[in-house]
């Protein structure tokens, strides 16, 4: 089943029809969508860089343009690390602890019990975009969620060329 | 290995007088399919599909006609049901199986024991009820034992033979959530016992019926070892109705099809299923490696948790991390170490309640398939630490309400695997995460009908749904146990339960907050009425959200309880006095409270109690959780956010100060501000950066929190009970935090008891059980 170019940004965009997104979610999946989707995502993007694999709504691996090092950067241009290492200990964090600051973002008795569980949100040093939240307990080490195989994933799955990858 | 017939069906020794098709024993039978998949790493050897592939509409059609046939046998065996959670909620399941105890087809409805009766088909092949009771045709077998592979004791299941022509050619099994298993509570996830024995009436593979017919004795026993004897008598005849309805639907197809046909047919769809599973990885997710962690609270230091022995009156946590691996190969391999031991409460879980109910998530994204069977499990490969909450190590584990943990650990699954469909577009696909089902109102007494009764609202089968990536979580919708998520009727709860609705409305704020906002739970106030000697109490997460959000999206609101005795409500309505009336709609307003302030009244985040004592007029507050969010709430369309407080689905105040939109009340409705909005989000996001401080930097300063010991006790005993079970574990965090390698945390250290620590006996060191493992445990 292959799809029109609007209507994967539709869906991106968050104004898919039902009727089409019914029919999205029961058949085969369309085989070119992931270039149809990079298309689109890279013309919203402010920077030149190429996208690889994006990671969130404002987040993602690109080859950076020059060096053509992978890395994960942000919609706003922030560049945190090596596409392999874990982001989030290169962004800025507030962590919620304290019962008052869980209550702020719940109404009174449904917040998250001080003692028993944090919430930590991760922003983007540059536009203050919040790209992840965890909830852990206290002590928590910082989850590194995602390791993709991005070269598998290209050659063997999709069969795209890999893009070039510099050395790091 | 090729797929001969004579393999499969013919005897493998001349001394083998076995009753399965062919002459081997059940025994011989499942070693040889085990041996011949290993050995070949197809499912029974089958490296090629030659019924499939040759007679491909043949193949199709019995895949239909069986499909359907368990479908129908559900549909119509509901009917007889009398209990709510069956007939309305749906809440049993109809599987055939092949003579070595895997799954071919399954009905719709709770199907995660595709895997929990399969283990105990398995059970009785490995420990020979062949010999002993014997297995004939028109038998009937009963099993609910949790520590053989049943979720827990309230799922119980009635499992007949197929024979066809004097032979065995299969199984078929039937399960239904019971209202009432006898345990120490009422209700069928109690949580007042913290041991096996006290978890109600335990069945382990029993013969209960011979010639179709069951036994005097049997019925004589069961229904006085439960409260509610009409609704088990019934929900039995049940799963008896359902499983000779497709024992006649099977009979009948190898009539018109030949037993040649069926025979292949039970062994390729497995295989057909496994292979289905790979290339749906493939298509749908991207290799590599996906980790993630669950929670949830366990208060049981609090007074109002009663239970028999002091060394469970301790806070704890439960901890479930996992990590995925998906590899080149579309094959992938499931692990959960570091995981927490299992503990003196009824949220335990056995190996295959864990895995099979993997499954039930499954279907609903990565293989949405109608071939639901044991080809997706031996298609994955799972490790649950031995000792584990979800693989224990000691027979005296307690079941009751293993959901507690199920459905808070493998909420982290969808964020891992939504990480995939993300990368790859498929936005349709993302789910945030399911919301924690609950709270369950349970308990029981003397009902409206002046008979011992118990009940269990299974109101919560339809709570908020996780958001995903291109829109809101549905509201008040599902369960991630019963795909066919429903709250039931109200009138119909009024006939099971001596309860009367005052109110049933939209929990807001209850969904996470996000670009796109979990889906709404839900809230009912009941008043007590014609009940007699009668209690209730409280089970869901209180202190912790289990659900959080994903891309920047927030947790689940957490709960609460409400509950008012001496209310005065009689007076009150005999006046004409305003009452309480629909849902609590912002607890810190305490606006039931304003109108019976003499009541006694208990609002607090002890969502978990035992039983207390209500009578009538009394009120308790049954709220149901919403999903977690997806993506930055300062990214989300202001006017969803004008039309949530508009549909109840959030409280106003939380317009501006989660999503930066500023909104006026006018007399059409709450109109947005476009320009004063657009002002408040950069405002927010300039306060995030100025309260935030590098990640790099808020580790020093948690390390220093570690090296001290600085946490609560629930929290360190997490760690450590998670340390003792599993160096990888300690060595990553040490790692992590850079902590000397003398750091160390033990439980013995922190002043609480801890029981099952260091000692324990498993179900297989009794003499003459063989235990089914299915897992990597080591």
């Amino acid at each position: 089943m292959s799809y029109e170019r609007t209507k994967i940004a539709d869906l991106i965009d968050g104004t898919i029809d039902p009727e089409t997104l019914h029919k999205m979610l029961s058949t085969p999946k369309d085989e070119e969508w992931f270039e149809t989707y990079l298309e689109i995502l890279q013309e919203r993007v402010p920077w030149e860089d190429r996208i690889i694999l994006p990671l969130g709504p404002r987040l993602y691996i690109v080859q950076e343009q020059g060096t053509h090092r992978w890395v994960i950067k942000s919609q706003a241009g922030h560049v945190f690390c090596d596409y392999r290492e874990n982001w989030k200990l290169h962004a800025v964090i507030y962590v919620r602890e304290s019962q008052e600051q869980l209550n702020e973002i719940y109404p009174e008795l449904m917040a998250p019990s001080s003692g028993w569980q944090t919430i930590r949100e991760y922003y983007c040093p540059l536009s203050g975009d919040l790209l992840d939240v965890e909830a852990p307990t206290a002590w928590y080490p910082v989850i590194h969620d995602f390791e993709p195989d991005i070269e598998t994933f290209y050659r063997d799955w999709l069969g795209l060329e890999v893009p070039e990858r510099a050395a790091g | 290995m090729s797929y001969e017939r004579d393999e499969l069906h013919s005897s493998s020794g001349a001394s083998a007088v076995g009753i399965v098709r062919g002459g081997e024993t059940l025994k011989q039978h499942r070693d040889r399919v085990l041996a011949m998949t290993r050995s070949s790493g197809h499912y029974a050897g089958l490296d090629a599909l030659t019924f499939r592939d040759e007679e491909p509409i043949r193949y199709n059609k019995l895949f239909s006609r069986l499909r359907a046939g368990v479908v129908d046998a559900r549909e119509t065996a509901k009917k007889i049901a009398a209990s709510p959670i069956v007939e309305q909620e749906g809440e049993l399941c109809f599987t055939l199986y092949n003579a070595a105890g895997d799954a071919i087809v399954t009905s719709t409805g709770i199907i995660i024991h595709v895997g929990t009766m399969g283990a105990a088909i398995k059970y009785m092949i490995e420990n020979d009820w062949e010999s002993n009771p014997g297995v004939n045709d028109k038998d009937i077998f009963c099993n609910n034992d949790s520590l053989i592979g049943n979720v827990h004791p309230c799922d119980i299941h009635t499992i007949v033979p197929i024979f066809w022509e004097g032979k065995l050619v299969g199984w078929v099994g039937g399960v239904t959530h019971v209202i009432d298993t006898g345990s120490v509570g009422p209700g069928s996830m109690s949580t007042g016992q913290v041991q096996r024995f006290g978890d109600g009436y335990s069945i382990t593979c029993r013969k209960i019926g011979a010639n179709d017919t069951l036994f005097r004795d049997w019925l004589h026993e069961s229904q006085r070892m439960v409260r509610t004897t009409r609704y088990w008598m019934l929900d039995e005849r049940t799963r008896v109705a359902g499983c000779h309805m497709i024992r006649d639907m099977v009979e009948e197809l190898i009539r018109d099809e030949g037993i040649e046909s069926y025979w292949k047919f039970c062994y390729e769809a497995v295989e057909h299923s496994k292979r289905g599973l790979h290339a749906r990885i493939k298509a749908m997710t991207i290799p590599g490696k996906y980790r993630q962690v669950g929670f949830v609270d366990v208060p049981y230091k609090h007074e109002d948790v009663r239970v028999p022995s002091d060394f469970a009156k301790v806070d704890t946590i439960m901890h479930t991390p996992s990590e995925i691996e998906i590899r080149g190969d579309g094959t992938w391999r499931l692990d959960f170490d570091g995981a927490t031991r299992w503990g003196w409460h009824t949220y335990n879980a056995h190996q295959v309640s864990f895995t099979s109910g993997i499954w039930v998530m499954m279907t609903q994204s990565l293989i949405p398939s109608e071939m639901i069977n044991d080809g997706a499990a031996y298609g994955t490969e799972f490790r649950l630490p031995k000792g584990t909450w979800m693989n224990p190590d000691d027979r005296r584990v307690a079941f009751s309400y293993a959901w507690h943990f199920l459905v808070s650990s493998w909420t982290a699954l969808w964020r891992g695997l939504s990480r995939s469909y993300f990368g790859r577009g498929y936005l349709e696909e993302v789910n945030a995460g399911n919301a924690n089902t609950s709270n369950w109102l349970q308990g029981g007494g003397f009902n409206q009908y002046d008979e011992i009764h118990a009940v269990n609202s299974f109101e919560c089968a339809a709570n908020g749904v996780g958001a995903s990536a291109f829109g809101d979580g549905i509201s008040h919708a599902a369960a991630i146990w019963n795909p066919e998520g429903d709250m039931g009727d109200m009138e119909i709860w009024e006939l099971a339960e001596p309860l009367i609705y005052l109110g049933r409305q939209i929990k807001a704020s209850s969904g996470g907050s996000g670009k796109y906002r979990g889906g709404s739970g839900w809230e009912s106030l009941r008043m007590v009425w014609n009940a007699k000697d009668w209690t209730m109490f409280f089970m869901g997460n209180g202190h912790i959200s289990s659900d959080w959000g994903l891309m920047g999206g927030f947790p689940a609101a957490s709960g609460y309880r409400f509950c008012a005795h001496d209310t005065g409500l009689e007076a009150l309505i005999e006046a004409g006095e305003p009452i309480p009336l629909g849902g609590d709609v912002d607890p810190g307003d305490r606006a039931y409270e304003k109108l019976i302030p003499e009541a006694r009244v208990k609002r607090d985040k002890q969502a978990i109690t035992t039983e207390e004592m209500y009578k009538d007029y009394d009120l308790y507050l049954n709220t149901m959780k919403g999903g977690p969010g997806f993506g930055d709430p300062l990214d989300r369309d202001p006017l969803m956010v004008a039309s949530d407080i508009e549909e109840g689905h959030i409280l106003p105040r939380f317009a501006e100060k989660i999503y930066g939109v500023v909104v006026s009340e006018e007399a059409d409705g709450h109109r947005v501000d476009a320009e004063a909005t657009q002002v408040c989000r950069q405002k927010m996001r300039e306060e995030r950066l100025a309260r935030a401080i590098p990640t790099s930097e808020w580790m020093k300063e948690e390390r220093e929190r570690i090296l001290n010991k600085d946490a609560t006790t629930q929290v360190q005993q997490m760690f450590a009970s998670s340390f003792q079970l599993s160096q990888r574990f300690l060595d990553e965090f040490r790692a992590f935090w850079e902590l000397p390698e003398s750091w160390e945390l033990r439980e013995e250290e922190l002043g609480i008891p801890h029981y099952g620590s260091h000692y324990h006996m498993d179900l297989s060191e009794l003499p003459d059980v063989r235990t089914v493992t299915l897992v990597d445990e080591e």
